[in-house]
Protein backbone atom coordinates (compact mmCIF):
# COMPACT_ATOMS: atom_id res chain seq x y z
CA UNK A 1 0.00 0.00 0.00
CA UNK A 2 1.19 3.43 -1.06
CA UNK A 3 1.03 6.23 1.50
CA UNK A 4 0.89 9.98 0.34
CA UNK A 5 1.67 12.68 2.58
CA UNK A 6 0.88 16.42 1.88
CA UNK A 7 3.58 18.93 3.66
CA UNK A 8 3.47 22.63 3.90
CA UNK A 9 5.92 24.91 4.33
CA UNK A 10 5.22 27.59 6.72
CA UNK A 11 7.47 30.14 9.41
CA UNK A 12 9.29 27.86 12.03
CA UNK A 13 7.03 26.95 15.16
CA UNK A 14 9.85 28.93 17.47
CA UNK A 15 9.85 32.49 15.01
CA UNK A 16 7.99 35.31 17.10
CA UNK A 17 5.33 36.17 14.03
CA UNK A 18 5.52 40.37 12.97
CA UNK A 19 2.58 42.15 11.05
CA UNK A 20 3.76 44.06 8.58
CA UNK A 21 2.94 47.77 9.51
CA UNK A 22 0.66 48.04 6.56
CA UNK A 23 -1.40 45.42 7.90
CA UNK A 24 -1.13 43.69 4.24
CA UNK A 25 -0.20 39.78 6.05
CA UNK A 26 2.79 39.05 8.61
CA UNK A 27 6.63 39.57 7.25
CA UNK A 28 8.07 36.29 6.07
CA UNK A 29 11.02 38.74 4.76
CA UNK A 30 14.39 36.52 6.11
CA UNK A 31 12.31 34.15 8.36
CA UNK A 32 13.58 30.65 9.40
CA UNK A 33 10.97 28.30 7.47
CA UNK A 34 10.20 25.09 8.26
CA UNK A 35 7.96 22.05 7.74
CA UNK A 36 4.35 22.39 9.43
CA UNK A 37 5.08 20.30 12.50
CA UNK A 38 1.98 18.50 12.02
CA UNK A 39 2.86 17.58 9.31
CA UNK A 40 6.47 15.94 10.69
CA UNK A 41 4.20 13.77 12.39
CA UNK A 42 2.67 12.62 9.42
CA UNK A 43 6.09 11.74 7.58
CA UNK A 44 6.73 9.84 10.91
CA UNK A 45 3.64 8.02 10.71
CA UNK A 46 4.05 6.92 7.06
CA UNK A 47 7.94 6.14 7.71
CA UNK A 48 7.16 3.86 10.33
CA UNK A 49 4.28 2.17 8.12
CA UNK A 50 6.87 1.50 5.75
CA UNK A 51 9.84 0.52 8.04
CA UNK A 52 6.97 -2.16 9.21
CA UNK A 53 6.64 -3.44 6.44
CA UNK A 54 2.82 -2.05 5.73
CA UNK A 55 3.90 0.77 3.19
CA UNK A 56 5.08 -0.01 -0.12
CA UNK A 57 6.04 3.60 -0.77
CA UNK A 58 6.14 7.10 0.94
CA UNK A 59 5.06 9.75 -1.18
CA UNK A 60 5.23 12.99 0.07
CA UNK A 61 3.45 16.37 -1.88
CA UNK A 62 3.59 19.59 -0.94
CA UNK A 63 2.21 22.65 -2.47
CA UNK A 64 4.39 26.35 -2.71
CA UNK A 65 7.03 28.06 -4.44
CA UNK A 66 10.17 26.64 -5.26
CA UNK A 67 11.87 26.33 -1.37
CA UNK A 68 8.68 24.05 -0.75
CA UNK A 69 10.81 21.97 -2.81
CA UNK A 70 13.58 21.79 0.63
CA UNK A 71 10.72 20.77 2.60
CA UNK A 72 9.74 18.02 0.96
CA UNK A 73 13.87 17.21 1.12
CA UNK A 74 13.48 16.92 4.51
CA UNK A 75 10.66 14.38 4.57
CA UNK A 76 13.26 12.45 2.13
CA UNK A 77 15.43 12.56 4.47
CA UNK A 78 13.09 11.28 7.06
CA UNK A 79 12.69 8.15 4.85
CA UNK A 80 10.22 8.92 2.33
CA UNK A 81 10.83 7.64 -1.13
CA UNK A 82 9.44 10.57 -3.57
CA UNK A 83 8.49 14.03 -3.93
CA UNK A 84 6.02 15.75 -5.68
CA UNK A 85 6.11 19.45 -5.75
CA UNK A 86 3.02 21.45 -6.80
CA UNK A 87 4.57 24.85 -7.47
CA UNK A 88 2.69 28.24 -6.88
CA UNK A 89 4.10 31.38 -5.79
CA UNK A 90 0.37 32.40 -4.71
CA UNK A 91 -1.75 31.75 -1.57
CA UNK A 92 -3.29 28.61 -2.07
CA UNK A 93 -6.30 28.46 0.19
CA UNK A 94 -7.59 25.00 1.45
CA UNK A 95 -10.05 23.79 -0.47
CA UNK A 96 -7.45 24.67 -3.74
CA UNK A 97 -5.07 22.58 -1.80
CA UNK A 98 -7.60 19.99 -1.44
CA UNK A 99 -8.36 20.05 -5.02
CA UNK A 100 -4.81 19.66 -6.15
CA UNK A 101 -4.23 16.99 -3.70
CA UNK A 102 -7.31 15.17 -5.00
CA UNK A 103 -5.75 15.37 -8.62
CA UNK A 104 -2.44 13.73 -6.86
CA UNK A 105 -4.16 10.80 -5.46
CA UNK A 106 -6.34 9.83 -8.41
CA UNK A 107 -2.80 9.48 -9.87
CA UNK A 108 -1.08 7.71 -7.18
CA UNK A 109 -3.93 5.96 -5.93
CA UNK A 110 -2.89 5.32 -2.35
CA UNK A 111 -4.28 3.22 0.11
CA UNK A 112 -3.75 5.99 3.12
CA UNK A 113 -3.02 9.92 3.19
CA UNK A 114 -1.74 11.41 6.60
CA UNK A 115 -1.33 15.00 6.88
CA UNK A 116 -1.40 17.61 9.73
CA UNK A 117 -4.34 18.26 11.37
CA UNK A 118 -3.53 22.02 10.86
CA UNK A 119 -1.01 24.19 9.82
CA UNK A 120 0.25 26.42 12.06
CA UNK A 121 0.69 29.89 9.86
CA UNK A 122 -3.41 30.41 9.37
CA UNK A 123 -4.74 27.35 11.46
CA UNK A 124 -7.43 26.73 8.85
CA UNK A 125 -7.50 23.14 10.25
CA UNK A 126 -9.47 22.30 7.06
CA UNK A 127 -7.15 20.69 4.14
CA UNK A 128 -7.93 16.63 5.17
CA UNK A 129 -11.46 16.97 6.01
CA UNK A 130 -11.90 18.35 2.65
CA UNK A 131 -9.96 15.95 0.63
CA UNK A 132 -11.79 13.32 2.47
CA UNK A 133 -15.17 14.37 1.55
CA UNK A 134 -14.00 15.28 -2.37
CA UNK A 135 -12.75 11.74 -2.99
CA UNK A 136 -15.61 10.44 -1.09
CA UNK A 137 -13.31 8.96 1.66
CA UNK A 138 -13.69 8.99 5.24
CA UNK A 139 -11.45 10.05 7.78
CA UNK A 140 -9.64 10.10 11.04
CA UNK A 141 -8.80 13.34 12.23
CA UNK A 142 -6.76 14.59 15.13
CA UNK A 143 -5.34 11.25 14.88
CA UNK A 144 -3.91 9.79 18.64
CA UNK A 145 -2.75 6.61 17.22
CA UNK A 146 -3.37 4.06 14.58
CA UNK A 147 -3.91 0.67 13.96
CA UNK A 148 -4.11 -0.67 10.43
CA UNK A 149 -6.07 -3.61 9.85
CA UNK A 150 -7.16 -5.29 6.63
CA UNK A 151 -9.15 -2.84 4.26
CA UNK A 152 -9.63 -0.72 7.12
CA UNK A 153 -7.84 1.07 9.82
CA UNK A 154 -8.75 2.06 13.68
CA UNK A 155 -7.80 5.47 14.59
CA UNK A 156 -8.07 6.57 17.85
CA UNK A 157 -8.92 10.81 17.54
CA UNK A 158 -8.04 13.47 20.16
CA UNK A 159 -11.30 14.69 21.24
CA UNK A 160 -13.02 17.42 23.18
CA UNK A 161 -14.05 15.07 26.04
CA UNK A 162 -11.28 12.49 25.89
CA UNK A 163 -10.53 9.72 22.78
CA UNK A 164 -12.53 8.87 20.60
CA UNK A 165 -12.04 5.51 18.24
CA UNK A 166 -13.10 5.20 15.03
CA UNK A 167 -12.83 2.50 12.17
CA UNK A 168 -12.65 3.71 8.89
CA UNK A 169 -12.80 1.41 5.33
CA UNK A 170 -9.51 1.76 3.40
CA UNK A 171 -9.01 4.17 1.47
CA UNK A 172 -9.20 6.67 3.96
CA UNK A 173 -7.62 10.06 5.11
CA UNK A 174 -5.69 10.88 8.31
CA UNK A 175 -4.95 13.93 10.06
CA UNK A 176 -2.25 14.15 12.83
CA UNK A 177 -2.56 15.27 16.62
CA UNK A 178 0.50 16.12 18.60
CA UNK A 179 0.52 12.50 20.11
CA UNK A 180 1.00 10.15 17.21
CA UNK A 181 4.82 9.99 17.26
CA UNK A 182 7.35 11.81 18.24
CA UNK A 183 8.72 12.45 14.36
CA UNK A 184 12.92 11.39 14.24
CA UNK A 185 15.76 13.87 13.21
CA UNK A 186 16.94 12.98 9.68
CA UNK A 187 20.80 11.53 10.02
CA UNK A 188 24.03 12.90 8.18
CA UNK A 189 23.53 10.21 5.42
CA UNK A 190 20.34 10.01 5.04
CA UNK A 191 20.27 13.71 4.59
CA UNK A 192 22.76 12.63 1.51
CA UNK A 193 20.46 10.16 0.06
CA UNK A 194 17.44 12.35 0.25
CA UNK A 195 19.23 14.64 -2.70
CA UNK A 196 19.34 11.85 -4.96
CA UNK A 197 15.65 11.25 -4.27
CA UNK A 198 13.26 12.56 -6.83
CA UNK A 199 11.22 15.36 -6.91
CA UNK A 200 8.80 15.97 -9.88
CA UNK A 201 7.46 18.96 -10.34
CA UNK A 202 4.16 20.50 -11.28
CA UNK A 203 1.77 23.27 -11.53
CA UNK A 204 -2.11 23.85 -10.49
CA UNK A 205 -2.27 24.25 -14.26
CA UNK A 206 -0.79 20.63 -14.85
CA UNK A 207 -3.38 19.51 -12.80
CA UNK A 208 -6.29 21.26 -14.23
CA UNK A 209 -7.53 23.13 -10.84
CA UNK A 210 -8.05 26.80 -10.36
CA UNK A 211 -6.44 27.86 -7.70
CA UNK A 212 -7.83 31.77 -7.48
CA UNK A 213 -8.19 32.78 -4.11
CA UNK A 214 -11.87 32.86 -3.33
CA UNK A 215 -11.27 34.96 0.23
CA UNK A 216 -10.12 38.52 0.61
CA UNK A 217 -8.27 39.30 3.29
CA UNK A 218 -8.65 42.65 4.44
CA UNK A 219 -6.36 43.13 6.27
CA UNK A 220 -3.91 41.44 8.90
CA UNK A 221 -3.58 43.62 12.29
CA UNK A 222 -2.02 42.95 15.80
CA UNK A 223 -3.81 41.41 18.43
CA UNK A 224 -5.38 43.67 21.06
CA UNK A 225 -2.26 43.37 23.59
CA UNK A 226 -2.38 42.69 27.33
CA UNK A 227 -0.09 44.88 29.52
CA UNK A 228 1.87 42.94 32.32
CA UNK A 229 0.52 42.86 35.42
CA UNK A 230 2.02 43.31 38.67
CA UNK A 231 3.96 40.55 41.14
CA UNK A 232 2.13 40.46 44.17
CA UNK A 233 4.15 39.65 47.56
CA UNK A 234 1.89 36.59 48.80
CA UNK A 235 -1.43 34.77 48.07
CA UNK A 236 -3.53 36.85 50.59
CA UNK A 237 -2.69 40.12 48.80
CA UNK A 238 -3.37 37.80 45.84
CA UNK A 239 -6.72 36.55 47.01
CA UNK A 240 -7.52 40.41 47.92
CA UNK A 241 -6.75 41.82 44.86
CA UNK A 242 -8.87 39.10 43.03
CA UNK A 243 -11.91 39.63 45.50
CA UNK A 244 -11.91 43.80 44.60
CA UNK A 245 -11.60 43.08 40.55
CA UNK A 246 -14.90 40.40 41.31
CA UNK A 247 -12.97 37.44 40.03
CA UNK A 248 -14.00 35.70 43.44
CA UNK B 1 -31.98 34.66 5.17
CA UNK B 2 -31.52 31.88 7.26
CA UNK B 3 -28.78 30.02 9.36
CA UNK B 4 -28.05 27.22 10.43
CA UNK B 5 -26.26 25.92 13.21
CA UNK B 6 -25.25 22.53 14.15
CA UNK B 7 -25.69 21.80 17.62
CA UNK B 8 -23.05 20.53 19.76
CA UNK B 9 -24.39 17.73 22.50
CA UNK B 10 -23.61 14.20 23.44
CA UNK B 11 -27.40 13.19 22.80
CA UNK B 12 -28.36 13.99 26.69
CA UNK B 13 -27.59 17.68 27.12
CA UNK B 14 -27.07 20.79 24.39
CA UNK B 15 -23.43 22.17 25.32
CA UNK B 16 -23.35 26.27 25.50
CA UNK B 17 -20.98 25.94 22.34
CA UNK B 18 -24.52 25.99 20.48
CA UNK B 19 -25.89 29.02 22.29
CA UNK B 20 -22.58 30.60 21.34
CA UNK B 21 -22.58 29.91 17.30
CA UNK B 22 -26.53 30.78 17.43
CA UNK B 23 -25.18 34.42 18.73
CA UNK B 24 -22.75 34.55 15.97
CA UNK B 25 -25.00 33.07 13.25
CA UNK B 26 -27.78 35.75 14.22
CA UNK B 27 -25.08 38.65 13.43
CA UNK B 28 -24.54 36.61 10.37
CA UNK B 29 -28.02 35.26 9.26
CA UNK B 30 -31.34 35.78 10.87
CA UNK B 31 -33.28 33.70 11.49
CA UNK B 32 -31.54 31.13 13.17
CA UNK B 33 -32.08 26.90 12.63
CA UNK B 34 -30.59 24.66 14.79
CA UNK B 35 -29.81 20.88 13.55
CA UNK B 36 -29.67 18.50 16.59
CA UNK B 37 -28.05 15.17 14.96
CA UNK B 38 -27.84 12.43 16.75
CA UNK B 39 -29.37 9.49 18.88
CA UNK B 40 -32.09 9.25 21.38
CA UNK B 41 -31.86 13.43 21.20
CA UNK B 42 -35.08 14.46 21.88
CA UNK B 43 -33.93 16.27 24.95
CA UNK B 44 -31.29 17.81 23.39
CA UNK B 45 -33.87 19.11 20.82
CA UNK B 46 -36.22 20.36 23.27
CA UNK B 47 -33.89 22.57 24.47
CA UNK B 48 -32.87 24.07 21.52
CA UNK B 49 -36.10 25.37 21.25
CA UNK B 50 -35.42 27.48 24.04
CA UNK B 51 -32.93 29.50 22.86
CA UNK B 52 -33.86 32.44 21.95
CA UNK B 53 -33.37 33.36 17.77
CA UNK B 54 -34.29 30.11 16.84
CA UNK B 55 -36.73 29.70 14.85
CA UNK B 56 -36.90 26.33 14.03
CA UNK B 57 -35.04 23.13 15.66
CA UNK B 58 -34.53 19.90 13.07
CA UNK B 59 -34.76 16.92 14.53
CA UNK B 60 -32.31 14.07 12.94
CA UNK B 61 -32.22 10.78 14.96
CA UNK B 62 -30.55 7.91 14.02
CA UNK B 63 -28.14 5.56 14.99
CA UNK B 64 -25.34 6.22 12.39
CA UNK B 65 -25.38 9.69 13.92
CA UNK B 66 -25.20 8.51 17.65
CA UNK B 67 -21.47 9.97 17.60
CA UNK B 68 -22.05 12.42 15.18
CA UNK B 69 -19.16 11.20 12.88
CA UNK B 70 -18.10 13.01 10.11
CA UNK B 71 -19.47 10.93 6.84
CA UNK B 72 -23.02 10.38 7.95
CA UNK B 73 -23.19 14.50 9.49
CA UNK B 74 -21.40 15.61 5.99
CA UNK B 75 -24.63 13.92 4.26
CA UNK B 76 -27.64 15.28 6.42
CA UNK B 77 -25.94 18.61 6.36
CA UNK B 78 -25.78 18.58 2.53
CA UNK B 79 -28.92 17.45 2.24
CA UNK B 80 -30.34 20.42 3.97
CA UNK B 81 -27.77 22.95 2.79
CA UNK B 82 -29.95 24.13 -0.46
CA UNK B 83 -32.66 26.40 2.70
CA UNK B 84 -29.35 28.12 4.08
CA UNK B 85 -27.24 30.97 3.45
CA UNK B 86 -25.32 30.27 6.37
CA UNK B 87 -23.99 27.26 7.71
CA UNK B 88 -22.31 27.01 11.16
CA UNK B 89 -21.07 25.19 13.64
CA UNK B 90 -18.99 25.52 16.92
CA UNK B 91 -15.20 25.25 16.69
CA UNK B 92 -15.17 21.97 19.13
CA UNK B 93 -13.59 18.80 18.08
CA UNK B 94 -17.24 17.56 16.48
CA UNK B 95 -17.62 20.65 14.73
CA UNK B 96 -14.20 20.76 12.75
CA UNK B 97 -14.43 17.43 12.02
CA UNK B 98 -17.44 17.82 10.16
CA UNK B 99 -18.02 21.18 8.79
CA UNK B 100 -14.54 20.92 6.05
CA UNK B 101 -16.31 18.29 4.63
CA UNK B 102 -19.65 20.55 3.67
CA UNK B 103 -17.75 23.51 2.58
CA UNK B 104 -15.76 21.01 0.32
CA UNK B 105 -18.56 19.37 -1.41
CA UNK B 106 -20.76 22.85 -2.05
CA UNK B 107 -17.33 24.15 -3.05
CA UNK B 108 -17.19 27.12 -0.48
CA UNK B 109 -14.31 28.24 1.11
CA UNK B 110 -14.70 27.57 5.33
CA UNK B 111 -14.03 30.08 7.49
CA UNK B 112 -12.13 29.01 10.41
CA UNK B 113 -12.56 30.00 14.14
CA UNK B 114 -14.30 33.35 13.75
CA UNK B 115 -13.86 35.72 16.76
CA UNK B 116 -15.93 38.29 15.87
CA UNK B 117 -18.63 39.37 12.38
CA UNK B 118 -18.03 42.71 11.25
CA UNK B 119 -20.54 42.22 8.24
CA UNK B 120 -22.50 39.15 7.44
CA UNK B 121 -19.96 38.15 5.22
CA UNK B 122 -16.64 39.63 6.84
CA UNK B 123 -15.14 38.24 9.95
CA UNK B 124 -11.99 38.37 12.13
CA UNK B 125 -10.22 35.13 12.55
CA UNK B 126 -7.24 34.05 14.62
CA UNK B 127 -3.78 33.26 12.88
CA UNK B 128 -0.39 32.43 13.60
CA UNK B 129 -1.47 30.99 16.59
CA UNK B 130 -3.23 34.47 17.61
CA UNK B 131 -0.39 36.25 17.28
CA UNK B 132 -1.68 38.07 14.36
CA UNK B 133 -5.73 38.58 13.67
CA UNK B 134 -7.03 38.27 9.75
CA UNK B 135 -9.81 40.50 9.11
CA UNK B 136 -11.40 38.17 5.92
CA UNK B 137 -14.08 38.94 3.75
CA UNK B 138 -15.92 35.85 1.85
CA UNK B 139 -17.44 35.40 -1.41
CA UNK B 140 -20.64 35.69 -2.55
CA UNK B 141 -23.04 32.71 -1.71
CA UNK B 142 -23.22 30.04 1.30
CA UNK B 143 -20.81 31.44 4.11
CA UNK B 144 -19.49 28.50 6.30
CA UNK B 145 -17.92 29.15 9.42
CA UNK B 146 -17.11 27.74 12.14
CA UNK B 147 -16.84 29.53 15.84
CA UNK B 148 -14.20 30.41 18.52
CA UNK B 149 -17.19 30.24 21.35
CA UNK B 150 -15.10 31.50 23.88
CA UNK B 151 -15.07 34.92 21.47
CA UNK B 152 -19.58 34.56 21.64
CA UNK B 153 -21.38 35.27 24.18
CA UNK B 154 -24.06 32.69 25.17
CA UNK B 155 -27.70 33.04 23.65
CA UNK B 156 -29.97 33.75 25.87
CA UNK B 157 -32.62 31.06 27.10
CA UNK B 158 -36.83 32.31 26.14
CA UNK B 159 -37.73 31.35 22.74
CA UNK B 160 -39.73 28.80 21.91
CA UNK B 161 -38.95 27.47 18.41
CA UNK B 162 -40.77 24.35 16.45
CA UNK B 163 -39.33 21.15 15.94
CA UNK B 164 -39.34 19.42 12.65
CA UNK B 165 -38.07 15.60 12.50
CA UNK B 166 -35.52 15.42 9.24
CA UNK B 167 -34.89 12.00 7.93
CA UNK B 168 -30.99 10.99 7.57
CA UNK B 169 -29.94 9.95 4.58
CA UNK B 170 -28.65 5.74 4.91
CA UNK B 171 -25.48 6.15 6.16
CA UNK B 172 -22.70 4.75 3.28
CA UNK B 173 -20.78 2.84 5.77
CA UNK B 174 -17.60 4.35 5.42
CA UNK B 175 -16.96 4.92 9.25
CA UNK B 176 -17.79 3.35 12.35
CA UNK B 177 -17.59 4.22 15.81
CA UNK B 178 -15.68 1.88 18.00
CA UNK B 179 -14.84 2.83 21.05
CA UNK B 180 -14.16 5.87 23.64
CA UNK B 181 -12.40 6.66 26.51
CA UNK B 182 -13.74 10.02 28.13
CA UNK B 183 -12.46 12.04 31.23
CA UNK B 184 -15.20 12.08 33.80
CA UNK B 185 -15.18 14.72 35.95
CA UNK B 186 -17.49 16.36 38.52
CA UNK B 187 -15.94 20.03 37.79
CA UNK B 188 -17.23 22.62 35.28
CA UNK B 189 -15.94 22.11 31.62
CA UNK B 190 -12.41 24.06 30.51
CA UNK B 191 -14.77 25.73 27.70
CA UNK B 192 -17.50 26.63 29.71
CA UNK B 193 -15.74 27.19 33.51
CA UNK B 194 -15.50 30.83 35.18
CA UNK B 195 -12.28 30.09 36.67
CA UNK B 196 -9.89 27.93 35.63
CA UNK B 197 -6.52 27.17 37.11
CA UNK B 198 -3.74 25.42 34.37
CA UNK B 199 -0.54 23.06 35.31
CA UNK B 200 2.52 22.91 33.44
CA UNK B 201 5.94 21.13 33.31
CA UNK B 202 6.61 22.84 36.86
CA UNK B 203 4.28 20.53 38.78
CA UNK B 204 6.43 17.49 37.81
CA UNK B 205 4.26 14.28 37.66
CA UNK B 206 0.20 13.07 37.50
CA UNK B 207 1.36 12.81 41.34
CA UNK B 208 1.68 16.42 41.83
CA UNK B 209 -1.04 17.76 39.46
CA UNK B 210 -3.65 16.53 42.40
CA UNK B 211 -2.20 19.53 44.23
CA UNK B 212 -4.61 21.17 41.81
CA UNK B 213 -7.99 19.74 42.72
CA UNK B 214 -8.44 21.00 46.30
CA UNK B 215 -8.07 24.65 45.05
CA UNK B 216 -10.10 24.07 41.69
CA UNK B 217 -12.94 22.51 44.19
CA UNK B 218 -12.86 25.56 46.32
CA UNK B 219 -13.27 27.50 43.24
CA UNK B 220 -15.51 25.35 41.20
CA UNK B 221 -12.77 26.10 38.71
CA UNK B 222 -12.22 22.97 35.76
CA UNK B 223 -8.29 22.22 35.43
CA UNK B 224 -6.22 22.42 32.24
CA UNK B 225 -3.35 21.96 31.31
CA UNK B 226 -0.02 23.02 29.02
CA UNK B 227 0.89 21.22 26.29
CA UNK B 228 4.14 20.15 28.03
CA UNK B 229 2.12 18.73 30.72
CA UNK B 230 0.04 16.61 28.71
CA UNK B 231 3.14 15.29 26.81
CA UNK B 232 4.87 14.15 29.39
CA UNK B 233 1.60 12.15 30.58
CA UNK B 234 0.47 14.07 33.40
CA UNK B 235 -2.98 14.20 32.57
CA UNK B 236 -4.82 13.61 29.24
CA UNK B 237 -5.27 15.10 25.94
CA UNK B 238 -8.62 16.71 26.69
CA UNK B 239 -7.27 19.18 29.66
CA UNK B 240 -5.07 20.94 26.73
CA UNK B 241 -5.44 24.18 26.51
CA UNK B 242 -3.44 26.25 23.35
CA UNK B 243 -3.31 26.99 19.96
CA UNK B 244 -3.97 23.06 19.17
CA UNK B 245 -6.52 22.17 22.28
CA UNK B 246 -8.84 24.08 23.59
CA UNK B 247 -9.25 28.04 23.66
CA UNK B 248 -10.89 29.03 27.23
CA UNK B 249 -11.68 32.75 28.25
CA UNK B 250 -12.90 32.15 31.78
CA UNK B 251 -13.34 35.39 34.06
CA UNK B 252 -9.95 33.80 35.89
CA UNK B 253 -7.05 32.06 34.37
CA UNK B 254 -4.46 30.33 37.15
CA UNK B 255 -1.11 29.04 35.37
CA UNK B 256 0.91 27.39 37.63
CA UNK B 257 3.99 26.25 36.56
CA UNK B 258 3.17 27.36 32.83
CA UNK B 259 6.20 29.17 31.52
CA UNK B 260 3.87 30.72 28.93
CA UNK B 261 5.01 29.70 25.63
CA UNK B 262 2.91 31.37 22.34
CA UNK B 263 1.22 27.89 21.46
CA UNK B 264 -0.44 27.86 25.26
CA UNK B 265 -1.26 31.84 25.37
CA UNK B 266 -2.96 31.24 22.07
CA UNK B 267 -5.15 29.27 24.19
CA UNK B 268 -5.88 31.25 27.36
CA UNK B 269 -5.12 35.42 26.94
CA UNK B 270 -8.13 36.44 26.12
CA UNK B 271 -9.17 35.40 29.79
CA UNK B 272 -10.31 38.56 31.70
CA UNK B 273 -8.17 37.91 34.63
CA UNK B 274 -4.73 35.91 34.56
CA UNK B 275 -2.84 34.90 37.45
CA UNK B 276 0.61 33.42 36.98
CA UNK B 277 2.14 31.05 39.22
CA UNK B 278 6.04 30.27 38.86
CA UNK B 279 9.20 30.20 40.26
CA UNK B 280 11.34 31.78 36.95
CA UNK B 281 10.66 35.15 37.07
CA UNK B 282 11.53 35.45 33.57
CA UNK B 283 8.75 33.05 32.57
CA UNK B 284 7.00 34.68 29.52
CA UNK B 285 3.59 34.00 30.99
CA UNK B 286 4.00 37.08 33.73
CA UNK B 287 4.09 39.10 30.65
CA UNK B 288 0.83 38.89 29.71
CA UNK B 289 -0.38 38.07 33.27
CA UNK B 290 -2.32 40.65 35.94
CA UNK B 291 -1.13 39.04 39.03
CA UNK B 292 1.97 37.07 39.20
CA UNK B 293 3.48 35.45 42.55
CA UNK B 294 7.10 34.82 42.10
CA UNK B 295 8.18 31.30 44.07
CA UNK B 296 8.17 27.68 44.58
CA UNK B 297 4.84 26.00 43.41
CA UNK B 298 5.08 23.51 45.82
CA UNK B 299 5.14 26.07 48.98
CA UNK B 300 2.46 28.40 47.35
CA UNK B 301 0.11 26.10 46.17
CA UNK B 302 -0.60 24.74 49.78
CA UNK B 303 -0.84 28.13 51.13
CA UNK B 304 -3.39 29.54 48.67
CA UNK B 305 -5.15 26.28 49.86
CA UNK B 306 -5.15 27.49 53.03
CA UNK B 307 -6.00 30.91 52.35
CA UNK B 308 -9.06 29.89 50.35
CA UNK B 309 -10.08 27.70 53.45
CA UNK B 310 -9.34 30.31 56.19
CA UNK B 311 -12.00 32.56 53.70
CA UNK B 312 -14.40 30.25 54.01
CA UNK B 313 -13.79 28.61 50.36
CA UNK B 314 -15.72 24.81 50.50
Amino acid sequence: MKVLVPVKRVIDYNVKVRVKADQSGVDLANVKMSMNPFDEIAVEEAVRLKEKGKASEVVVVSVGPQQASETIRTALAMGADRGILVKSDQTVEPLAVAKLLKTIVEAEQPGLVITGKQAIDDDSNQVGQMLAALLGWPQGTFAHSLELGDGSAKITREIDGGLQTVEVKLPAVMTTDLRLNEPRYASLPNIMKAKKKPIDEKSAADLGVDITPRLKVLKVSEPPKRGGGVKLAGVGELLDRLKTDGAL
Amino acid sequence: MTSLVIAEHDNATLKDATHKTVTAATQISAPVHVLVAGENCAAVAQAAVRIAGVEKVLLADAPALAKQLAEPMEALILQLAGSYDAILAPATTTGKNILPRVAAKLDTPQISEILKVLSPDTFERPIYAGNAIETVQAPAGKKIVTVRTTAFAVAAEGGSAAIENVTAPADAGLSSFSGETLSKSDRPELTSAKVVISGGRGLGSAENFKLLDSIADKLHAAVGASRAAVDAGFVPNDYQVGQTGKAVAPDLYIAVGISGAIQHLAGMKDSRLIVAINKDEEAPIFQIADYGLVGDLFKILPELDEELAKRGYK
